[in-house]
Order: C-alpha cells, then structure tokens, then sequence
C-alpha cells in the first residue's frame, strides 16, 4: 500500500518535473516583447526611491508587500496559539556572553544600515527586519529567556506595527483622495521610509517571537514534555 | 575567463542539486535542516551569480538564517517530543 502511494507520488512528480521544463522552454523560445522592466525605470524618478527592487516592493507593488507583512504576522499567531513559549536555554559562558555584546549591537546597526540603503541599493525592510531578527536568536541562544523583547502587551502592538502602519499609509492616502497606497509623489521618499522602518521593527520581533516559540508573559511550559529542562548542546 | 566562469557556474549548480537531494532524502531532521542551510546559502551564491543581490540578500538571511534557525527549534522539539512519547510507551510495555 504504502509503495504504492510512493510510486503514485513518483509519477506525478516526474509528469509535474516534465511539464515545468516544457513551460521553461516555450517561455525560452519566446521572442521577448515589451517588458515591465523598462516601464518601471522610465517611471523610477517619481517613486521616492533610486533602488528598482525598492521602487516595486513598496510603490508599484506595495500591496502584495502589505500582504506579506500580514502572511508574517498570521504565522506569528500561528505559533502563538501552540502554547506558552518553551524555558529558554543555559545561561552561556564569559567567552561568548562577551562576544554576544559585540555582536547583538553590530546586528542592529546593520540592520538600520541595511533599511536605509534599501533606497538606492539593495537593502530594504526585509533584510534589516532578517538582521534584527537574527540579533533575537543570538540573545535566546546565549541564554536569554525573553530573547531581548519587551512584555507581551508592547510585543504585540509591535508585532502589528509593520502591517498597521502600512495599511494606515494607504488609508490615510485613500481618504485624502490619492487612491490606496498611491503616493503623492514629493511625500513618497518620507512615506516609503515611515513604512519601511515600522516594517523593519515588526519583522525583526516577529521573527525572534517566531524563535522564541511560543505565546509570551504567561511563564515557562511545565508539561512534562521535556520542553522545560535547560538544554544541553 | 568566461570558460572559467561557465566551469565554475556548472559546479555551482551541480553542487546546488546534490545539496538538495541530500537534505530531501536525509532520513535525520536535524542533518536535513542544517544541509538545507547550506543549500539556501548556496542558493544565495547562485542569485549573486545571476546579478541579484537583492534576492541573495533576502535568500540568506531569510530562506537560510532564519528559516534554518526555526526548522532548527522545530527539528529539537520534534525529537523532544518522539523522546517523550518513547519513555512512556517503555512504560506501558
């Protein structure tokens, strides 16, 4: 029986593999017509920003960009309502709780770098988002429990921050009579910035929530599980 | 030069291939997690090599740092529980 799913699996896998090259090859074989990438650099001056990865994630496009700040945060509820988050590891040694001081601060500082260069070079909220992130992994594996974020009210109002300021960005724009996420294009630099910097916030805490693993503020798992016990590496 | 690079774009993807058909088939989570970092760093190196840098940022920070770090969480939990639940079918037995 279960040979048989695996053999069913196989085949349908192997006719999905042969219709993906089929679709490379005539989309290969195509002659190329006009393309959107022209299109978005003739326009590239009134989108506030000189990067064109930027100019479609928060202008041309900023609505799948909104959405995906929303994947972000459903995904942050997800894990938050598995249960309260698991006892955090051993608290570490004077070696790497120093190095740990060096480098939570430099990861912070790259990521305020990395959102501001999402401007005219690649960067962007994402990336500094991934490096604050990373900076909360770092905390909670040196032996952090909270991973450096704050109590649970203010881990939520920043955990929505990203898509709350964004959606208030467009329906601000909406109600002024510009059209949802249509920037006025002399505010459009400060607008994209203002966005991206509460996305930078909201994605740095929900990945280290992510992390951390569970539902905060309400104490450590005591399940029996093994979940509660300090690990040991 | 480009008979050079053409050699090294070819062993890139080649290596590429076998990184993910190791962590695909790797029966282990843990060893299945830490080759599909080393894939998504990879993976970085390739969309650096196709001139964008915007997605070998996102793809190592993102696909390899982050995404690798929960798995990580995931795979140990994972083990924690199968731990747990094998204690106690020892007992029942």
């Amino acid at each position: 029986m279960k040979r048989d799913l695996a053999l069913l699996l196989g085949i349908l896998l192997a006719l999905l593999a042969a219709l993906l090259l089929w679709a490379l090859h005539a989309t290969l074989a195509l002659e190329p017509g006009p393309r959107l990438a022209e299109l978005a650099s003739a326009r590239l001056e009134q989108t506030g920003v000189s990067n064109p990865v930027t100019a479609v994630l928060l202008n041309y496009r900023a609505y799948d960009t909104l959405l995906e700040l929303a994947v972000l945060l459903a995904a942050l509820l997800g894990i938050w309502s598995l249960g309260p988050a698991p006892a955090g590891y051993q608290r570490s040694g004077p070696a790497l709780a120093a190095l740990v001081d060096w480098i939570v601060p430099l990861a912070i500082l790259a990521g305020g770098y990395m959102l501001w260069v999402g401007g005219h070079a690649p960067g962007g909220a994402f990336q500094a988002g991934a490096l604050l992130g990373a900076a909360g992994v770092i905390l909670r594996l040196s032996g952090e429990p909270s991973a450096g974020l704050p109590g649970e009210p203010a881990q939520r109002w920043l955990v929505v921050l990203g898509a709350g300021v964004f959606a208030l960005v467009g329906g601000g724009l909406l109600a002024s009579g510009f059209g949802f996420l249509t920037y006025p294009p002399g505010q459009a630099k400060w607008l994209i910035l203002l966005i991206e910097s509460a996305a930078t916030v909201a994605i740095g805490v929900t990945l280290t929530a992510a992390y951390v693993g569970g539902r905060p503020g309400s104490g450590t798992a005591h399940n029996g599980t093994g979940q509660s016990r300090t690990v040991q590496r | 030069m480009p008979t050079l690079l053409l050699l090294f774009d070819l062993v890139l993807l080649a290596t590429l291939i076998v990184l993910a058909l190791a962590a695909v088939l790797s029966p282990e989570p843990r060893r299945a997690v830490m080759l599909f970092i080393a894939f998504g760093l990879w993976l970085a190196l390739v969309w650096a090599r196709l001139r964008a840098p915007d997605i070998a940022l996102a793809e190592a920070a993102i696909g390899a740092g982050m995404g690798g770090a929960l798995m990580l969480a995931a795979a140990r939990r994972a083990a924690h529980r199968d731990e747990a639940a094998g204690r106690d079918g020892d007992k029942r037995a």
